[in-house]
C-alpha cells in the first residue's frame, strides 16, 4: 500500500514541478474526453492550443483575455495571502462594469474632446473602481463587524451584482434605441481605452495590469505590509501577539483586491466590450482564483498562469467554432487543472512511500 | 387573499423549497463531520443535468434519480480523494468541484437546453390532500418530494437520537479525541461527504425532474451557495435546517404573489431577493453568534490525519 | 486470593513487555530501543525529563504512534496495537495530559462515546458507583466545557476504570491538579492497584513518584537509561539517571540593587482572570504559580497588550497604558513570551528571519519605511541564533524545524534583543532539555541583572523558588498576595493554589 510521508523540508522542486505535472495531466485527460467524445484529439488540441495563438492577432488577443484575469489573481492574491477566502472577485468585477458603465454613459458623446475627454474616461475608470471597492468593502464590513464567513457573504455579493447589472441593461441603462435588446448603448469613440497597437484590441489595460500585478507583487513579497498578510494567514494568534491589526489588514486586502477588480471591470466595458452587456464576464473572477493558486501567489507564476488561463477560455471558444462543442469546455480544463494542481500539491509536502508492515526485531 | 391562492403559494413554496432543502441536508452531514465542502453548486448542476438526461433517454424518472444520486457521491468521492488522501486545502478543493461541475454540466447539458420533460407526477393521498389551505401543499405532491421529506427525519433522528450521530458529532467536534477514543475518523469523514455530495446531487435532480422539468443553463442558480449559508445560520440543527430552506423556498415564490396583487418589480430585481435574504440573515443572526448551540463544528473544515 | 503461588506466577509472567520500541519523527529519535515490563498490580514509574521520549512511548503502547522497531507483548502474548481502539480492547486505558473529552458534549454523552458496549442503565449506575469513589460530584448531564481539569481528569480516570482496564496509564496526571487534588488522586490509584489494576504512572516529579510507585523506568534523550525498584534507590541517584550528570547549579545570583517601581497592575475582570493586583520593580523576578487554567493566559496578554480594557489599569513608569495596543507597549519595553511558542510565540512554517520580525516590526535599522531589509533581519536572527549557541541552525531555517528547546533558547534570545524593561514569559522552560533550561533561566538573570524586572508565570514550582525574589499564585482567577520568597514555603504556595483563604 501506498502511503504519504511528511517530508523533513517540503521540497522546493516541486513548487515548480507540481504546475507542470498538472498541465501535463489535463491535457491527457483532454485527449482522453476528446477521444471519448469521437473527436480527434491532436486537431482538436491544436485547435484549443496552438491554433488561437499562431499570429501576432491571435497573441494580441490573449493579452486581451489575459488583462481582466490578471487584475483579479492580483488582487485576490493579496487576499488569500492572508487566508481571507474571497470569492467575490467576480462581482467585485461585475459592480466595477456596472459603475464603469453608468459613469461613461453620462458623458456619451462622440464629440467629446480635450478635457472633457480625459474627465469621461477618468470617471469610467474612477466610479469602476469605487463599484469594486464597494463590493469588496461591504465583505469586509460584513466580516469584521458581523463576523461573518467572507466566503458566503463574498459568493452571496457576485449573484447582486450579477441581477444588479440584468436589471440595469433590462431597465433604466437599457439602450432606447437598441431593438428592446437587454444592452446599453455603445460609448463613443473617445471614452474608450487607446490601444497599444493599430489593428489589434489590446489596450493600455494590458500595461496597467501589468504594473499593478508587479505592485501588488512587491507589497506582497516586499513590504512590512505583506509580512503581516502572511502571518495572519498562518497563525491569527501570532498576529495578535505580534500586535498586527487584523481589522485592518483584512480590509486593507479586501479594498486592493476590490479597487484591482473593479478596475478590470472598467477596462472590459471602457475597453474590448465598450457597452454594458448581461455577458460582461466569461467567470474572470472566478478563473483569476485558479491563477492565484496556479502560479503560487508569485507575480510571474501569477502572469504565466493567466496567459494559460485565457488561452482555455480562447480555445474553448475557438472549439465551439470549428468542432461544434460547447465552450463550457474551458471550464472543464480550468477545473481539471485545478484539481491536478491541488493533487501534485500533496508532494511539496509529503511523499509516497510503500506501506511497510512494522519491522520485528528478533528478540 | 384568498385561500385558494394561500394554498397554492404553501404547495409552490415547499417545491420551490425542496431542492434547497436537500441541498442542505447534504451539506449538514458533511458538516456535522467537519467536511467543509463548498463545491454544492457544482454537484447540484451535475445531479441536476444527470438527472435530466438519464430521464428523458430511459423515460424513467426514478432512474434519472438515482443517476443523480451516484453521481453526486462520485463527486463528493473526488472531494474526499483531494482532502483526505492527498490533504489538499479543503478550500480550494471545494471551488475547484464547483468550477468543475458547473463546466461539465453545461457541457452535459448543452444538447439538451430546451428540451423538456414529464415531470414527476403529483402524486394525491385520497380524503388528506382535500383539507382546506394544507391538504393540497401538504398530501398533493410528487413522490420525490415525500422521500425528501422521509430523508430529512431519518437524517435528523439519526444525527440528534443514535450513537452513530454521536459518533459524528465527534468527529466534526474533535477528530483528535474521537480518534483517540478508537473513532475511524477518516473513513467516518469520507463516507459522510460522499453522503453528502449525494443527497446534493439528488436535489439538483429535484430540480430538473420535478420543479421546473425544462433544461436551462445554470439550472441552480446559486442554490448550492446558499444551502451552505443555511445550514450556518440554522446553527447546524437539521429541524432549523428545514425550516430555513422552506422559508427561503417562499421567498422565491414571492414573484407570484406580487403578480397576483398587481404589483409590478422588475424581475431582475425579484430575482435578487433570495441573496439579499440570506445576507440580511447572516447579519441579523450574527449578533447571536456567541450561544455556543449554534457555533459551528468544532474541526469544520480542518484537515485531519492519523499521526504516525 | 494473592497466594504466593499467584505471586510467583505473576512474577513470571508480567502483564505488560516492551522490547526495544522505536520510533522516529523525521530525523529525530524520540523512541530509541527501549524495553520495560510491568508486573500485575504494580504501579510503574516512566521517569525523565521533558523531551525523553515518555509520551512518545506511551502513545506507541496505546496504539496512537505506529513503531518504527520493536515488539509488544500483553499477558505473555505478542501483539500488534494498530489503534486505540486495539489497546481498549486488551484492556489498556490511558489518561493523557491533554485530556480526551469533547468539550461540547456532556459527560455521558463523552462516556457513551467511548464505552459502546455499555447501555445508558449500565453507565448510570457504573458512573454512580465509581463517581463515589472518586469523589467526583460532577453530574451525567453537565457539559465537560464547565467542569475544572480536577473534575475532567476524574471522569477520564472513571471512564477506563469503566472499561474494566487491566492497566491504567496517566501522562503527567498531577501537572494540572492542585497539591490536596494531587494526593486525593494518588490514594485512589493506590486503592485501584491494590486491586489488581497496573498502572503506569508518567512524571519527571521525583517526590511523589517516590511516594506512589513500585519501580521506575528512566528515559533520557529517547533513550532507556535503567529500571530500579525505588525503595532501593536515592533520589540522587535518580536525578543522576535521569538528567546523565550533574547539572551545574544556577549562577549565583547577584543581587540586583533594590529598583523602582516599573509597573503596577491592576486588573479586573477578564476570560478565566477575576482579579489580580500587583507591581514590579526593576532588577527583580517575581513568580506566579498556579495549575493550568487560572487565568494565567489572561495575565500575560493584559501585560503584553493583546488583551485590553476599560477595566483593566496598568501604569508603567507613571503613564497609564491600559488601553495601549501592542506595538505601544513594545516600544515603550514591554515584552511576552507566550505558553504556545508554535502558532503564538513563532509561526512554525516561516523561517527564523521572519519570526524575528515578529516582535520587531516596530523599528530597527531593517525597517526602511514600508520595505523590509531582508538581509538585516537575517543578520538580527543569526545574531540571536549565534548568543544562545543553537546550531544546525540559519535564519532561512524555518521554525517548525527547531526542537522545542532550541526554539525556545531563540524566542528567549529575540526578546532580550529588544532590551526589555519588563519581560513576561509564561511556562518558559516548559518541555524542553536540560541545558536549555539552564541557558534560558540565564538569560532571565541577566536581563534582572540588566535593570529590567521579569514576571514569570510557572507551573513549576522548583523554577519558581529558585529563580523568583517575589512569589504569588494564581486560583481560579484569583491573585494572592505577591510576598517576598522569604515569607513564602511550599506548603503557602500550595494553600494559594487551592484558593485557601481566598474568597
Amino acid at each position: 500500500m501506498i502511503r504519504l510521508e511528511k517530508r523533513a523540508q517540503p521540497a522546493r522542486s516541486m513548487l515548480l514541478l507540481a504546475p507542470l505535472t498538472a498541465l501535463l495531466l489535463t491535457l491527457v485527460t483532454g485527449v482522453a474526453l476528446f477521444a471519448a467524445l469521437g473527436q480527434p484529439p491532436l486537431p482538436v488540441l491544436k485547435a484549443f492550443f496552438i491554433d488561437p495563438v499562431r499570429d501576432a492577432y491571435g497573441l494580441s488577443e490573449l493579452l486581451l483575455k489575459a488583462t481582466p484575469l490578471l487584475l483579479c489573481a492580483a488582487g485576490l492574491s493579496l487576499c488569500f495571502r492572508a487566508r481571507i477566502w474571497n470569492i467575490g472577485a467576480e462581482g467585485q468585477f461585475l459592480l466595477g462594469c456596472l459603475c464603469s458603465g453608468a459613469a461613461a454613459l453620462a458623458f456619451n458623446d462622440a464629440n467629446l474632446q480635450g478635457l472633457a475627454r480625459l474627465a469621461g474616461v477618468a470617471a469610467g475608470l474612477g466610479a469602476g473602481m469605487a463599484g469594486g471597492l464597494l463590493w469588496a468593502g461591504l465583505v469586509a464590513l460584513l466580516r469584521h463587524r458581523f463576523n461573518c464567513s467572507e466566503i458566503l457573504t463574498s459568493i452571496m455579493l457576485n449573484y447582486v451584482a450579477l441581477h444588479l447589472l440584468m436589471w440595469a441593461v433590462h431597465g433604466p441603462l437599457k439602450d432606447p434605441e437598441g431593438f428592446n435588446f437587454p444592452e446599453s448603448a455603445l460609448l463613443a469613440n473617445p471614452l474608450l481605452l487607446p490601444a497599444i497597437a493599430d489593428g489589434y484590441r489590446t489596450h493600455v489595460g494590458f500595461i496597467a495590469a501589468l504594473a499593478l500585478l508587479a505592485a501588488f507583487g512587491l507589497v506582497g513579497g516586499r513590504t512590512l505590509v505583506g509580512f503581516q498578510l502572511r502571518v495572519m494567514g498562518e497563525s491569527a494568534s501570532a498576529a495578535r501577539y505580534a500586535g498586527f491589526s487584523q481589522g485592518g489588514l483584512l480590509w486593507l486586502a479586501l479594498l486592493g483586491c476590490g479597487a484591482a477588480a473593479g478596475l478590470a471591470g472598467a477596462f472590459e466595458v471602457l475597453g474590448p466590450v465598450g457597452q454594458l452587456t448581461p455577458h460582461l464576464s466569461s467567470g474572470y473572477g472566478f478563473a483569476a482564483i485558479i491563477v492565484v493558486f496556479l502560479g503560487r501567489g508569485h507575480p510571474l507564476g501569477m502572469l504565466l498562469a493567466a496567459l494559460l488561463q485565457a488561452l482555455t477560455f480562447i480555445g474553448g471558444e475557438n472549439l465551439q467554432i470549428e468542432f461544434g462543442l460547447p465552450k463550457s469546455i474551458a471550464q472543464i480544463f480550468q477545473g481539471l487543472l485545478l484539481f491536478y494542481l491541488l493533487a501534485a500539491d500533496a508532494l511539496i509536502h509529503y511523499r509516497p512511500a510503500l506501506h511497510k508492515p512494522v519491522v520485528r526485531i528478533a528478540a | 387573499m384568498d385561500i385558494h391562492l394561500a394554498a397554492d403559494l404553501l404547495h409552490a413554496a415547499l417545491r420551490a423549497g425542496t431542492p434547497l432543502a436537500l441541498c442542505a441536508l447534504g451539506v449538514l452531514v458533511a458538516e456535522r463531520a467537519g467536511v467543509l465542502n463548498l463545491g454544492q453548486e457544482g454537484i447540484m448542476l451535475m445531479g441536476a443535468v444527470t438527472g435530466f438526461a438519464i430521464s428523458l433517454e430511459t423515460g424513467s424518472h426514478a432512474a434519472g434519480a438515482l443517476a443523480a444520486i451516484a453521481v453526486g457521491a462520485l463527486m463528493g468521492a473526488l472531494f474526499v480523494l483531494l482532502t483526505l488522501p492527498l490533504r489538499a486545502n479543503p478550500v480550494a478543493s471545494g471551488l475547484a468541484l464547483a468550477v468543475f461541475g458547473s463546466g461539465l454540466c453545461a457541457f452535459v447539458g448543452s444538447g439538451y437546453v430546451g428540451s423538456s420533460l414529464q415531470g414527476i407526477a403529483v402524486a394525491a393521498i385520497p380524503w388528506l390532500s382535500e383539507l382546506p389551505l394544507v391538504g393540497k401543499a401538504l398530501f398533493a405532491q410528487d413522490p420525490l418530494l415525500y422521500a425528501a421529506w422521509a430523508l430529512a427525519l431519518g437524517i435528523g433522528l439519526t444525527l440528534h437520537r443514535t450513537r452513530f450521530g454521536l459518533v459524528l458529532s465527534a468527529v466534526g467536534e474533535d477528530p483528535e479525541v474521537a480518534h483517540r477514543l478508537g473513532v475511524r475518523v477518516l473513513p467516518m469523514r469520507a463516507a459522510m461527504a460522499c453522503l453528502g455530495a449525494a443527497l446534493t446531487g439528488l436535489g439538483g435532480a429535484y430540480l430538473s425532474l420535478a420543479y421546473t422539468p425544462l433544461w436551462t443553463e445554470d439550472m441552480t442558480s446559486g442554490r448550492g451557495w446558499i444551502a451552505l449559508a443555511m445550514v450556518v445560520l440554522a446553527g447546524w440543527r437539521t429541524g432549523s435546517v428545514l425550516l430555513a430552506s422552506y422559508l427561503f423556498g417562499f421567498f422565491s415564490i414571492l414573484n407570484l404573489l406580487m403578480q397576483d396583487m398587481g404589483w409590478s418589480v422588475s424581475p431582475n430585481l425579484l430575482s435578487m431577493t433570495p441573496y439579499v435574504l440570506c445576507l440580511a440573515a447572516l447579519i441579523a443572526l450574527s449578533s447571536q453568534g456567541r450561544f455556543s448551540d449554534r457555533r459551528a463544528p468544532g474541526a469544520l473544515g480542518q484537515n485531519f490525519h492519523k499521526e504516525g | 486470593m494473592a497466594s504466593a503461588e499467584a505471586r510467583q506466577r505473576a512474577s513470571v509472567q508480567p502483564r505488560l513487555v516492551l522490547e526495544r520500541i522505536s520510533k522516529r519523527f523525521g530525523n529525530k529519535r524520540a523512541n530509541d530501543r527501549i524495553s520495560l515490563e510491568v508486573r500485575p498490580g504494580e504501579i510503574h514509574a516512566l521517569l525523565g525529563e521533558n523531551g525523553a521520549g515518555k509520551s512518545t512511548l506511551m502513545k506507541v503502547l496505546y496504539g496512537v504512534h505506529a513503531p518504527d522497531g520493536g515488539r509488544i507483548l500483553w499477558q505473555g502474548r505478542e501483539v500488534s496495537i494498530p489503534g486505540p481502539g486495539a489497546a481498549r480492547q486488551l484492556g489498556i486505558g490511558m489518561v493523557f495530559q491533554h485530556f480526551c473529552l469533547i468539550e461540547r458534549l456532556n459527560v455521558q454523552d463523552n462516556l457513551r462515546l467511548a464505552l459502546p458496549e455499555l447501555t445508558e442503565g449500565e453507565i448510570q449506575r457504573r458512573f454512580e458507583r465509581l463517581g463515589e469513589r472518586l469523589q467526583l460530584k460532577a453530574s451525567l448531564r453537565a457539559r465537560v466545557s464547565g467542569l475544572s481539569a480536577g473534575e475532567r481528569q476524574r471522569v477520564e480516570i472513571l471512564r477506563c476504570l469503566m472499561a474494566d482496564v487491566a492497566l491504567l496509564i496517566l501522562d503527567e496526571p498531577t501537572s494540572v491538579l492542585t497539591p490536596p487534588e494531587a494526593t486525593a488522586l494518588m490514594r485512589g490509584l493506590k486503592r485501584l492497584a491494590q486491586d489488581g489494576c497496573s498502572i503506569l504512572f508518567i512524571s519527571h516529579k521525583l517526590a511523589e513518584v517516590e511516594r506512589l510507585c513500585d519501580r521506575a523506568t528512566v528515559l533520557r534523550g529517547g533513550k532507556w537509561v535503567g529500571t530500579v525498584p525505588l525503595a532501593e534507590t536515592s533520589r540522587a541517584e535518580l536525578v543522576a539517571m535521569m538528567i546523565g550528570k550533574t547539572l551545574a547549579s544556577l549562577p549565583a545570583r547577584p543581587r540586583a540593587p533594590a529598583g523602582e517601581t516599573l509597573l503596577e497592575a491592576r486588573f479586573g475582570k477578564c476570560g478565566r482572570l477575576k482579579r489580580a493586583e500587583f507591581s514590579l520593580s526593576g532588577g527583580e523576578i517575581v513568580g506566579i504559580g498556579g495549575v493550568a487554567g487560572s487565568g494565567e493566559q489572561e495575565l500575560l496578554q493584559l501585560i503584553s497588550g493583546e488583551r485590553r480594557g476599560a477595566a483593566h489599569r496598568l501604569v508603567f513608569f507613571g503613564q497609564e497604558i491600559g488601553a495601549a495596543p501592542v506595538q505601544r507597549r513594545r516600544a515603550l519595553g514591554i515584552r511576552s513570551l507566550p505558553l504556545d511558542r508554535i502558532g503564538q510565540g513563532a509561526v512554525p512554517s516561516l523561517s527564523l528571519a521572519e519570526n524575528f520580525l515578529l516582535t520587531h516590526h516596530g523599528w530597527g535599522a531593517w525597517i526602511d519605511g514600508p520595505w523590509v531589509n531582508w538581509a538585516e533581519v537575517g543578520a538580527r536572527a543569526e545574531q540571536a541564533l549565534a548568543g544562545y549557541d543553537i546550531q544546525a541552525a540559519s535564519s532561512a531555517t524555518p521554525a517548525g524545524e527547531l526542537s522545542g528547546g532550541n526554539l525556545q533558547r531563540f524566542l528567549v534570545a529575540r526578546e532580550l534583543l529588544g532590551e526589555p524593561r519588563l519581560l513576561a514569559c509564561h511556562n518558559p522552560t516548559w518541555g524542553v532539555d536540560p541545558a536549555a533550561k539552564s541557558r534560558i533561566h540565564e538569560g532571565l538573570l541577566n536581563a534582572c541583572a540588566a535593570g529590567a524586572a521579569v514576571l514569570l508565570l510557572s507551573e513549576d514550582i522548583d523554577e519558581l523558588f529558585s529563580l523568583c525574589d517575589r512569589l504569588g499564585a494564581l486560583c481560579n482567577g484569583h491573585l494572592s498576595p505577591v510576598l517576598p520568597k522569604a515569607e513564602v514555603t511550599p506548603e503557602i504556595m500550595g494553600h494559594w493554589m487551592t484558593g485557601h483563604g481566598d474568597p
